[in-house]
C-alpha cells in the first residue's frame, strides 16, 4: 500500500466491518490476563468465558447479515459470505472449547492459554473470510497460523505434539513464503493488492492471462498464491503435512483444524479465485479439476489402510476437501453455495467424530487405533450411535447431512457439464465407505476386551456432541433454511 | 392423482413412521429385554392391522394411486415428500408387514442386546415401506440407502462365524450399485430442469423428460446398476449367499422375503417406466441374464452342504425367475412375477424360519450331520416338507402359481425362453428333494433336543403355512389387486 492509499484507508475507517474480530481478540486479550492472576490448573472458567465471547461475536457478526459492511479503503467487506464463514469457525471453536476441558485436565495440560489462543485463531479466521485485500487476507491468514502452531505443539511433554507443532510451523512458513511471493509478483503486474483491483486489470488487459502469449509473471503470482491456501486446506499435492500434525497435535485441536481454519482458507481461497483471478477462471477450473480428483483419490485411497482413528480422519479429511475443491470447479452458484454448505456440515460431523474420540481416548491417547475401540459400541452406547452417525454422515448416506452436503456439490458439477468430476466423486465416496465402515466393524461387531469404564462422559463433551448431532440430522433432513442461507452467501 | 384420490388421514404416513416409533421406544425401554419385545410384536403387528385395513377397505381393483400423499420438503430443490400406492405397493407392503410379525417371532428368545436389534428391525420395516412407497425420487434414494444400514448391523452384530466378511460384502456391494442411481437422479433432475424450466424429482414428471437414447440408455443402466445388485441377477449375486447364510434368522428372512423384493420394484416402478425404450432394448440380455441364473444358482444350490447356502441360492433361481418373466414383457407374466416375488416371500421366509428351529435343536446347518429329523420331530418335518414342497412349485402350493402365470406368458411372447426355463423347475426339484432327503429322511442323527415345536413355533409356522396353500390355491384376490396397476405400467402410463 503506498502513503495515499494508507491515507485512504484511515479515513475510510468503519469499525462495523471488522467488528466480530475485534470483540474477539478483545476477549482474548482479557482473557490472558484472566488466565495469569488465576489459580495454576483452575481453567474451567476461561472455557466458559470463551464460549461466552464466542457467542457474543457470533451475534454481532449476525448482525451484518443482508448489511454487508464494508471499510479501510475496501480492504475489508462484511457480507453475507464473511458472516457465513464467521458462523462456521465460531461454531467449530465453539464444539472445540466444549470438548477441551476435560480432556486437558486428563492429560496433565490444563493451561490457560489454550482457550485465547482458539479465540485469536478464529479472529484469524474470522478475517480471511472477510479480507477483500491480499494484505488483509495475510494477515488474518498469519494470525490464523502462529496461534495454532502453538496450539498445535501444546502438549509441550509430548515428543508427538513438538513434532506436530514444529512440522506445521515449518512447512507452514515455507507455504506462506510462496503465498506472500505470489502477492509480490501480483502487485508487480497490476500495482495493486485489492483483488476488485486484481480483477478490473485483468479486465483491461485481458491479454496477460492468454495462455499462448501469457504475463509470465501475473500466471506464477496467481499460481504461487494459490499454492499457499492449497497448503492450508490440505490439497493434494501439499497435503504431506496433514497427517503427522493431526495425529500429533491434542485431540480437539486436531479437530478445531480440520474444521475452522479449513472453512476460513476455503473463504480465502473462494474469494481470491472467484474475485480476483476470475479472468484466469477458464484455466484454473482445469487446474483445479486435476487438483479435485487427486485429493480426493490420495485421501480415501491412504486412508484405507490406516489403523490410527486420528491418521484415518486426516487422510478423510483431506478427500473433503477434494469433494469441496468440486463445488469450485463447477463454477456456478450452486457450487459455491454448495462449498458453504458443506463447510458447515463438515465442521458438524467431524467436529463430532472427534468429540467422541477425544472421549475414548484413554491417558495419552493411546487408545484412539482401531483396535481401541473394540466393542465400544455396546459399552457406551451413546458415543457408540453417536460415532456411527458421523461416520454415516461422512460417508454420505442419507438422511444425513453428509448426503445433502455432497448432493448439492455433485449436483453443481454436473450442472456444470463435468460428469466425470462427479462420477470420480462418487466412486471415491465409494472407496471411502470401506475404512469408515471398520471402525463400526471394530465397534460393534467384536467382542469387547475393555471395560471402557474408564470412559466418563463429562457434560460440556456431551453437549459439543448433541449440538453435532442434531446439526448433522438437522441438515441432512431439513436442509432447506440453511440452504436458502447459503444461497444468500454465495457469489 | 391428487384432490380427489388423497384423503384426509395420512394413512401412508402412519404406515411408514410408526416403527421408526416403535425403535424410539425400544431404546427408550433398553433395560428390560420383554418390554422391547412386546413392544416390537406390538408395533409389527399394528403395522399389518393398519395395512390389512386398508387392503379390505380400499377400492383395490381399480388402478392408480389407492392412496396418495404429496407435501412440500425441501423447496430449494423441488424434492417432496410425495407417497404413493397401488395395487403392487400394496401386496408388497402386505407381505412386509407379515414377514416382520414373523422375524419378530422367530427372535423372540434373542439374549444378546435384545433393545438394539429389536430397534434394527423396526428401523428396516421403515426403510422397506418406504421404498414401496415413496415416489419422489430423492425420497426414494433416502428409503433405498436406509434399508441397508440395519441390514449391516443385523448380519454384522447377530450373524453367525463369518459374519463381518459378509456384512461389509452386503453393504459395499449394494451401496456400490446405489450410487450409480444417485448421480442418474441428480442428472435427469437437471436434464429435466433445463428442458422445462422446473427443478422436480417427482417420478410422474421426470417420465415426461425427453432423453435421446444415448442417454436414455445410460441413465437406465445406471437405475438398473442399483437394482440388479439388489435382486440379485447373475452375475452380480455374489453378495447374497454370504449375507443370507451369515445372517440370524430374522435377518435372512427380511433379505430373502422383502430386500431382495426392493430390487424388482425398483425396476418396474421406476426404471422400466422412466426409460422405456432402453428397457426394451435390454429385455433380451435381462432374460439370458435370468436364465444363466436360474441354472446356475439351482446347480450350485445342488452342491452346497449347508442347508441355509442351498435356501440362499434358491434365492437367487428363483429370482432369475421373475426377471425372466418381467422380460417377456406382457399382463400374463407380470402377474405371474409379481405373484412369485409374493410366494417366494413367504416360502423362502418360512424355510429360514424352519433352518433357525432346526438348528436351534441340532446345532449344526451341516447336511451331512442331519438326517432323520421326521423320527424325533414329525410336526416340524411335515412343516418343512411343505415349505420344501412349495418351494420346488408342488402345484396347489404357492410358488406353483407365480411359476405357472411366468411360464404360461413367457410361451405366449417367447417360446425359446419359455422351453429352456420349464427346466428349472426341474432343477428345483432336483435341490430341494436332496434338502428333503438329507434332513427329514435318511440315517437318523441325534439332535440333542428332541422337543417337537413349541406354543411360539406352532404360531408361527401356521400363518405361514396357512399362506403358502391359499396362495397356491386361490390366488385369485392377489390378481385381482395386481391386475390394474399392471396393465398401466405395461402401457407406459402411470397411475
Amino acid at each position: 500500500m503506498d502513503a495515499n492509499l494508507v491515507q485512504e484507508a484511515i479515513q475510510n475507517v468503519n469499525l462495523q466491518a471488522i467488528m466480530p474480530s475485534l470483540v474477539l481478540c478483545g476477549f482474548g486479550m482479557v482473557l490472558l490476563l484472566v488466565s495469569v492472576f488465576s489459580e495454576r490448573g483452575k481453567t474451567t472458567h476461561i472455557a466458559w468465558l470463551s464460549i461466552i465471547a464466542l457467542i457474543i461475536t457470533g451475534f454481532i457478526s449476525l448482525n451484518a447479515w443482508n448489511n454487508p459492511q464494508a471499510g479501510f479503503a475496501d480492504s475489508v467487506l462484511l457480507d453475507n459470505f464473511a458472516t457465513f464463514f464467521s458462523i462456521i469457525c465460531i461454531l467449530a471453536a465453539g464444539l472445540t472449547i466444549l470438548m477441551s476441558d476435560a480432556y486437558l485436565k486428563r492429560e496433565g495440560y490444563p493451561i490457560g492459554e489454550y482457550y485465547p489462543l482458539i479465540l485469536f485463531t478464529t479472529a484469524g479466521a474470522m478475517w480471511m473470510a472477510s479480507g477483500t485485500d491480499l494484505m488483509t487476507i495475510f494477515l488474518g491468514l498469519e494470525v490464523l497460523s502462529v496461534s495454532l502452531y502453538v496450539l498445535a505443539g501444546f502438549f509441550r511433554g509430548q515428543t508427538k505434539s513438538n513434532e506436530a507443532g514444529l512440522k506445521y510451523f515449518f512447512l507452514g512458513a515455507f507455504s506462506t513464503g510462496f503465498l506472500l511471493y505470489g502477492v509480490a509478483l501480483l502487485y508487480g503486474v497490476t500495482g495493486t493488492t485489492k483483488l476488485a483491483g486484481i480483477a478490473a486489470y485483468v479486465r483491461s488487459n485481458p491479454d496477460i492471462v492468454n495462455l499462448n502469449d501469457p504475463n509470465m509473471m501475473f500466471i506464477a503470482g496467481g499460481l504461487l498464491l494459490l499454492t499457499g491456501f492449497l497448503f492450508k486446506i490440505a490439497a493434494a499435492p501439499f497435503h504431506m503435512w496433514t497427517p503427522d500434525v493431526y495425529q500429533g497435535a491434542p485431540t480437539p485441536i486436531t479437530a478445531f483444524m480440520s474444521a475452522g481454519p479449513k472453512a476460513a482458507a476455503f473463504a480465502a481461497l473462494m474469494r481470491i479465485t472467484i474475485v480476483g483471478l476470475e479472468g484466469m477462471h477458464a484455466d484454473l477450473t482445469a487446474l483445479l479439476w486435476v487438483l479435485a480428483v487427486l485429493t480426493m483419490t490420495v485421501g480415501n485411497f491412504i486412508a484405507l489402510s490406516q489403523k490410527d482413528l486420528k491418521r484415518m480422519l486426516a487422510y478423510s479429511s483431506i478427500s473433503h476437501a477434494g469433494y469441496a475443491l468440486v463445488g469450485l470447479v463447477a463454477w456456478n452458484e450452486v457450487g459455491f453455495s454448495g462449498i458453504l454448505f458443506y463447510m458447515l456440515v463438515y465442521t458438524f460431523m467431524n467436529m463430532g467424530a472427534f468429540a467422541v474420540l477425544v472421549l475414548v481416548g484413554k491417558q495419552g491417547e493411546e487408545n484412539l487405533t482401531l483396535e481401541g475401540l473394540t466393542g465400544m459400541g455396546f459399552k457406551k452406547p451413546f458415543l457408540g450411535i453417536a460415532l456411527c452417525i458421523f461416520l454415516f454422515s461422512l460417508m454420505g448416506l442419507p438422511p444425513t447431512a453428509g448426503f445433502t452436503g455432497k448432493f448439492y456439490i455433485f449436483a453443481a458439477a454436473i450442472k456444470s457439464g463435468y460428469v466425470w468430476l462427479a462420477v470420480l466423486g462418487v466412486l471415491n465416496s465409494a472407496v471411502s465407505l470401506y475404512y469408515y465402515l471398520r471402525v463400526m466393524v471394530f465397534m460393534y461387531f467384536k467382542d469387547p476386551q475393555e471395560d471402557f469404564s474408564w470412559v466418563s462422559i463429562n457434560a460440556p463433551a456431551a453437549i459439543s456432541i448433541i449440538i453435532s448431532l442434531a446439526g448433522v440430522l438437522l441438515l441432512g433432513i431439513l436442509p432447506g433454511p440453511v440452504m436458502e442461507m447459503a444461497k444468500l452467501a454465495g457469489f | 392423482m391428487t384432490a380427489e384420490t388423497s384423503i384426509t388421514f395420512p394413512w401412508l404416513s402412519l404406515l411408514l413412521w410408526l416403527p421408526l416409533l416403535g425403535t424410539l421406544l425400544c431404546l427408550l425401554w433398553r433395560k428390560s429385554a420383554a418390554a422391547c419385545r412386546y413392544l416390537a410384536l406390538g408395533t409389527t403387528l399394528l403395522v399389518l392391522l393398519v395395512s390389512v385395513g386398508l387392503a379390505v377397505s380400499l377400492e383395490t381393483g381399480a388402478g392408480g394411486w389407492l392412496l396418495f400423499e404429496d407435501y412440500r420438503w425441501i423447496d430449494a430443490y423441488g424434492i417432496r415428500y410425495t407417497l404413493g400406492m397401488d395395487g403392487i405397493s400394496l401386496l408388497l407392503i402386505l407381505l412386509t408387514a407379515f414377514l416382520q410379525v414373523i422375524a419378530v417371532l422367530i427372535s423372540w428368545d434373542m439374549r444378546k442386546h435384545p433393545a438394539l436389534f429389536f430397534a434394527l428391525v423396526l428401523v428396516l420395516e421403515t426403510g422397506i415401506i418406504g421404498v414401496f412407497l415413496a415416489l419422489d425420487l430423492v425420497l426414494f434414494y433416502l428409503f433405498w440407502e436406509l434399508m441397508l444400514i440395519p441390514m449391516f448391523f443385523l448380519i454384522g452384530v447377530w450373524g453367525h462365524e463369518r459374519r463381518v466378511y459378509a456384512a461389509v460384502k452386503f453393504f459395499l456391494f449394494t451401496l456400490s450399485g446405489s450410487l450409480l442411481l444417485l448421480l442418474a437422479i441428480i442428472s435427469l433432475y437437471l436434464l429435466h430442469g433445463e428442458q422445462t424450466g422446473v427443478y422436480t424429482f417427482a417420478l410422474a414428471a421426470l417420465k415426461q423428460t425427453e432423453l435421446n437414447f444415448t442417454q436414455e440408455m445410460i441413465f437406465y443402466l445406471c437405475f438398473m446398476a442399483a437394482f440388479v445388485v439388489k435382486v440379485p441377477l447373475f452375475p452380480f449375486h455374489t453378495w447374497l449367499p454370504d449375507a443370507h447364510t451369515e445372517a440370524p434368522a430374522a435377518g435372512s428372512v427380511d433379505l430373502a422375503g422383502l430386500l431382495l423384493k426392493t430390487g424388482v420394484y425398483g425396476m418396474i416402478r421406476f426404471a422400466f417406466p422412466l426409460f422405456p425404450l432402453a428397457a426394451e432394448k435390454s429385455l433380451p440380455v435381462l432374460a439370458a441374464l435370468a436364465l444363466i441364473g436360474l441354472f446356475y444358482a439351482a446347480w450350485i444350490a445342488y452342491l452346497q452342504f449347508d442347508i441355509k447356502r442351498i435356501v440362499a441360492y434358491s434365492s437367487v433361481s428363483h429370482l432369475g425367475f421373475v426377471i425372466l418373466g418381467l422380460a417377456a414383457w406382457n399382463q400374463t407374466a407380470w402377474e405371474g412375477s409379481v405373484l412369485l416375488m409374493i410366494s417366494h416371500g413367504v416360502t423362502t421366509g418360512a424355510l429360514f424360519v424352519m433352518i433357525a428351529m432346526i438348528r436351534q435343536r441340532t446345532a449344526t446347518r451341516e447336511v451331512d450331520k442331519l438326517g432323520g429329523l421326521w423320527q424325533s420331530q414329525p410336526n416340524l418335518s411335515a412343516f418343512f416338507l411343505l415349505f420344501c414342497f412349495a418351494s420346488l412349485g408342488l402345484p396347489g402350493l404357492a410358488n406353483f402359481a407365480g411359476e405357472i402365470l411366468i411360464l404360461i406368458g413367457v410361451f405366449s411372447s417367447q417360446p425359446l425362453w419359455g422351453a429352456i426355463a420349464v427346466g428349472g423347475i426341474l432343477f428345483a426339484a432336483a435341490y430341494m428333494l436332496r434338502l428333503l432327503q438329507e434332513v427329514i429322511w435318511g440315517p437318523c442323527c441325534e439332535p440333542f433336543d428332541k422337543s417337537d415345536l413349541c406354543r411360539r413355533e406352532w404360531l408361527i409356522l401356521i400363518p405361514l403355512a396357512l399362506l403358502v396353500i391359499w396362495l397356491g390355491c386361490y390366488p385369485q384376490p392377489a390378481l385381482d389387486v395386481m391386475r390394474a396397476p399392471i396393465q398401466l405400467l405395461l402401457q407406459g402410463g402411470m397411475p
